[in-house]
């Protein structure tokens, strides 16, 4: 299968360039500062057009990572050498980049390992920072932390490359105007600031996860890259809170049902009829590696309830076997902190495996404001057929279906709609 | 506020020139923090290394010739200009210079303003 190797080879390829593209451009931001983003985007671009023009013809160097960055380096030296930074620097680097004792020096430091880990967090929370939108955020964290370019963002979003151009332009300014900078919060500030980061990378990976994007390898990389970001987060002690593990154990635990979820037709698998034997289990020890690392502290976040939950299915070696009760419990105690009615529908859906469907129906009637939601009314048929009661269950699964625009969950109500007239 | 030029004579290595050793590393790194903090103090108005060779243009002919010929002790190797409230001070931040780990040396000189 030459057709398949290759593409992995350019998958990887292009995996190289946009993860080292994202390092720099958090790196040279940093030094930069945010008003001269523009500016360092354009070196890592000429940095990788040179390289590929370079590499192409010649021998790959023997270590392309150390190439890369030692250009960007030079590059951005040269730049400052020939004062052409736009706006003036007021980074803390600033007074060291003024003098040829210390230019190359501090460049250098900056492309150190520890401190080109340290910028992609500082520009993880400068993309988060509260006064943007999240919506936006996730676009700002695709393009500068993932190297992810506009027409990939556009294809991620179902949106065209003007339109994200233009959001990232209006992004970019809000952050010059609002002066955001690229320093860490301060220690009051950093529960709630990591939080909005969280949050943001929790976003990204529901965008791949949930999406009902055509394309499977776009989904892959957008909870790939919510991972990736968030694994970052677990290596620094200002940001390995107990709750970042739990919120990294919940998408491993996700992503290791990934490629079960979908059959070759794109159609959807539900988790009772996934192969569990196809499950990824690698990520699902990762996922309680994390989930362990999670509980150092009493603090229980909502992270931490949903992983459990997550845990609790995929350590389940079957449907049938999997320990309900406790997704009862767990359920509970999340629909007690969290005002949610997909977690009030996913409670219902426990208590109908624990207490039967009769009562799963009975409080699934009891949720207001969600009658003209596809979830709850899939899910309210589904209690409905468990039961027994094929012509209500008929009723709501056509109803769902008006609610729908997914194919693949067209498909699956349609195939649900033919066993109710079984 | 006053402005002060210190001029860095002699020193075995100088510590921006891009030499691996570890010693030159240890240096470029005590260069690094020093500079940082008189940055951070707001105090740094700037400073540059020289390179040791150059052209001398002399006299009203304009004579050019190689040089400087100053023994390498004796030599500027570079500069740097702090604002400090008086010469005390001046001299006391620039005992913090690394120059004096590479047997150099720091003379320090008050900017002279002009009269009017």
């Amino acid at each position: 299968m030459p057709e398949q190797s290759d593409n992995t080879v350019n998958k990887l390829v292009d995996h190289f360039f946009r993860h080292e593209s994202g390092r720099m451009v958090a790196v040279l931001t940093r030094v930069f500062g945010f008003a001269n983003i523009e500016q360092a985007e354009d070196i890592v671009q000429d940095t990788i057009i040179r390289a590929l023009e370079t590499w192409r013809f010649g021998r790959l160097p023997d270590n392309p990572q150390a190439w890369l960055y030692r250009t960007a380096r030079n590059k951005a030296i040269d730049l400052i050498r020939r004062e052409k930074v736009k706006h003036k620097i007021e980074t803390e680097l600033a007074p060291l980049l003024k003098s040829e004792y210390t230019l190359v020096p501090a460049m250098s430091e900056m492309f150190k390992e520890n401190e080109v880990k340290d910028s992609q967090l500082r520009m993880m929370f400068a993309c988060c920072h509260p006064a943007i939108t999240k919506e936006a955020q996730i676009t700002l964290m695709l393009k500068t932390l993932c190297g992810l370019s506009t027409k990939e963002i556009g294809r991620a979003f179902l949106s065209n490359e003007e339109t994200i151009q233009k959001r990232l332009y209006r992004i970019k300014e809000k952050i010059k105007e609002e002066h955001i900078s690229l320093d860490y919060p301060g220690a009051d500030r950093m529960p709630a600031r990591l939080d909005s980061v969280l949050k943001a990378l929790y976003l990204l990976f529901n965008e791949g996860y949930n999406s009902s994007h055509p394309e499977k390898l776009i989904r892959e990389d957008l909870c790939e890259e919510a991972m990736r970001l968030t694994i970052l987060l677990t290596e620094n002690e200002k940001t390995n809170q107990p709750y970042t593990n739990a919120l990294l154990a919940l998408m491993c635990y996700h992503a290791s049902r990934f490629n079960t979820r979908l059959d070759d037709n794109g159609f959807i698998i539900l988790l009772k009829d996934q192969n569990r034997k196809l499950w990824n289990h690698f990520l699902i020890e990762r996922g309680n590696d994390y989930l362990n690392r999670s509980a150092y502290e009493d603090l229980i976040h909502e992270y931490h309830i949903e992983a459990a939950i997550a845990s609790v299915h995929a350590n389940a070696k079957s449907y049938e076997d999997t320990d309900w009760p406790l997704i009862l419990k767990l359920y509970n105690s999340l629909a007690n902190r969290v005002q949610n009615p997909v977690v009030s529908i996913n409670r219902c859906i426990a208590l109908g495996e624990v207490k039967g469907y009769e009562k799963a129906i009975e409080e699934l009637e009891k949720i207001n404001g969600m009658s003209e939601n596809c979830y709850y009314n899939a899910s309210l048929a589904e209690m409905h057929l468990k039961a027994g009661h094929k012509k209500e269950a008929l009723k709501y699964f056509q109803h769902a279906l008006t609610l729908t625009s997914s194919n693949a969950e067209t498909e699956l109500i349609r195939r649900k709609i033919n066993l109710c007239k079984e | 506020m006053e402005k002060f030029m210190y001029l860095f004579r002699g020193g075995d290595n100088h510590a921006h020139n891009a030499n691996d050793s570890a010693v030159a590393q240890e240096n470029m790194q005590a260069w690094m923090k020093w500079m940082g903090e008189l940055g951070q103090k707001g105090i740094l108005v700037g400073a540059e290394p020289l390179q040791p060779t150059g052209k001398q243009v002399s006299g009203k002919n304009k004579v050019v010739t190689d040089g400087p010929y100053a023994e390498t002790k004796e030599m500027v190797g570079g500069y740097l200009i702090v604002n400090a409230k008086d010469i005390d001070e001046a001299v006391e931040i620039s005992k913090g210079c690394p120059v004096f780990n590479e047997n150099g040396k720091v003379e320090v000189r008050p900017i002279q303003k002009m009269e009017m």
